[in-house]
């Protein structure tokens, strides 16, 4: 099924959308990596508040490379999101309601997306140059020392992206590869 | 003796940077032409598909191919009779590094120490490997390495006995275990022999070696063709989301070895397998 889905996302549109499909984001999304991860957590057990609201909000694993003069953006596609597992069930009880990366995810956070009722999609890893040209507007929110690691907030037109773990934890990785097993 | 100054390298190694990021060579072009053909699964020909026009885009619009654009692994080979005059070699191939990644605006992906992480900022250092030959030529290898695909490599100390099924089994595991993580469709390099860290070393070597070229010994090439069967018979697929397309090569090296081991190592890169040659 393809569609066009604005972001962020209402927990309804969530709930609609099935591991296996295709779907074209268009909206606001946060970037946030390895780095950026770190320090929101070290923010969270210190008591503090974190530098975007999380409510909803649609986090984007990826560091760009540098954008070019006349550019929002340089390349920009999505990494491995199993290292941030580590910190991702706390942020989706916070309140964050998908995630865009790629690989498998952990069990802990399966289970946290179901229980929030959220949704991981992935995005083509190493379509670093067209995913690019999705991207209309690149604005740094945060921890702009970090450089490519920065938050930035992002305006996307038809980004597109694929279900793999949807709402009730159905796994599109775990369901594929046997399908062209053999 | 040839003299040859060292500012030579750094120019060199700076383009070199930059068009290993934004264009692939064409042994790469081509297997990824034919896996489109080969692919079975509507979604993985979809994906192979944007992968094409990806590849389009780097080129025209001048963005790196991927974002991660690695940290520089540079291979050299120098022949035993060349003087290398003006500074300091390594130097010059980290100055070369440092301006490519700068003025071809490619991500700095480096920190300076592994626990406390600060960035570099001009992705120096580079990896270097010297390698001392004889005459006065001088080979330069360049091939920007991603850490999805780096994450997902593996070294196995096998025993004799294991043999040759055993280095079968290491190299279906680590594609296996590697899966969506690793950008499939991957290049899958292999050093098979020698010790610890010889095997990783030709692993990563082997990565740099045109696809199309055949390997010096016959039972490596049989291994070759069995094993990528192998791999895209297990049904991981473009972006791992399932299909015929796992791996669009395996290249193997092997090296002599000690009569207790059997060291194998698998070094799996994504489809953004990134290697620029030039001769000095």
């Amino acid at each position: 099924m393809n569609q066009n889905i604005q972001v962020p996302m209402s927990k309804e549109t969530a709930r609609q959308l099935h591991a296996g499909d295709y779907v074209y984001l268009s909206g606001t999304i946060y970037t946030a990596r390895d780095a950026a991860h770190k320090r929101m957590k070290e923010a969270l057990d210190r008591g503090e508040s974190l530098p975007v609201d999380l409510n909803g909000i649609v986090i984007y694993y990826m560091g760009p490379s540098p954008a070019r003069e006349g550019r929002p953006i340089g390349a920009a596609g999505p990494t491995t999101a199993s290292r941030m597992d580590k910190y991702t069930p706390e942020l989706l009880d916070l309140g964050m309601g998908a995630m865009i990366g790629k690989g498998k995810r952990s069990r802990s956070v399966i289970d946290a997306i179901i229980r929030n009722g959220a949704v991981y999609f992935a995005a083509v890893g190493g379509a670093g140059a067209l995913l690019s040209k999705r991207i209309l507007k690149s604005e740094v929110v945060a921890y702009d020392d970090l450089g490519t690691e920065a938050i930035r907030r992002l305006e996307i037109e038809n980004f597109p992206v694929i279900v793999v773990v949807d709402s009730e934890g159905n796994n599109l990785y775990d369901t594929a590869a046997e399908k062209y097993a053999g | 003796m040839r003299t040859v100054s060292v500012s030579e390298i750094t120019k060199n190694v700076r383009e070199m940077c930059i068009e290993a990021n934004y264009f692939l060579s064409d042994d790469m072009k081509e297997v990824f032409c034919e896996a489109v053909e080969k692919e079975k699964a509507p979604l993985g020909k979809q994906i192979l598909m944007q992968l094409e026009e990806n590849l389009k885009i780097a080129g025209e619009d001048k963005i790196p191919i991927c974002q991660d654009t690695g940290m520089a692994v540079v291979f050299m080979k120098i022949g035993q009779d060349v003087h290398f005059v003006d500074g300091s070699l390594t130097d010059a191939v980290n100055e070369g590094v440092r301006q490519g990644y700068i003025d071809g605006f490619l991500r700095k992906s480096v920190v300076k120490d592994p626990i406390e992480r600060i960035n570099t900022n001009d992705n120096t250092p580079a990896v270097i490997h010297y390698e001392i030959v004889d005459g006065d030529g001088i080979e330069i290898t360049v091939a920007p390495k991603g850490f999805g695909s780096e994450n997902m490599s593996r070294v196995f100390m096998l025993k004799p006995a294991d043999g040759i099924e055993g280095v079968k089994e290491a190299i279906l595991t680590a594609v296996k275990d590697a899966g969506p993580n690793a950008c499939p469709p991957m290049v899958v390099g292999v050093g098979i022999g020698g010790t610890f860290e010889k095997c990783a070393l030709m692993a990563k070597h082997a990565l740099t070696r045109d696809l199309k070229e055949k390997p010096a010994s016959s039972y490596v090439g049989a291994l070759e063709r069995e094993m990528l069967e192998k791999i895209n018979r297990l049904g991981i697929g473009p972006g791992g989301l399932g299909g015929t397309v796992t791996a669009l090569a395996v290249n193997i090296e092997t090296y002599p070895t000690h009569i207790a081991g059997l060291p194998v190592a698998v070094n799996i890169c994504c489809h953004v397998n990134r290697h620029v040659h030039r001769t000095i």
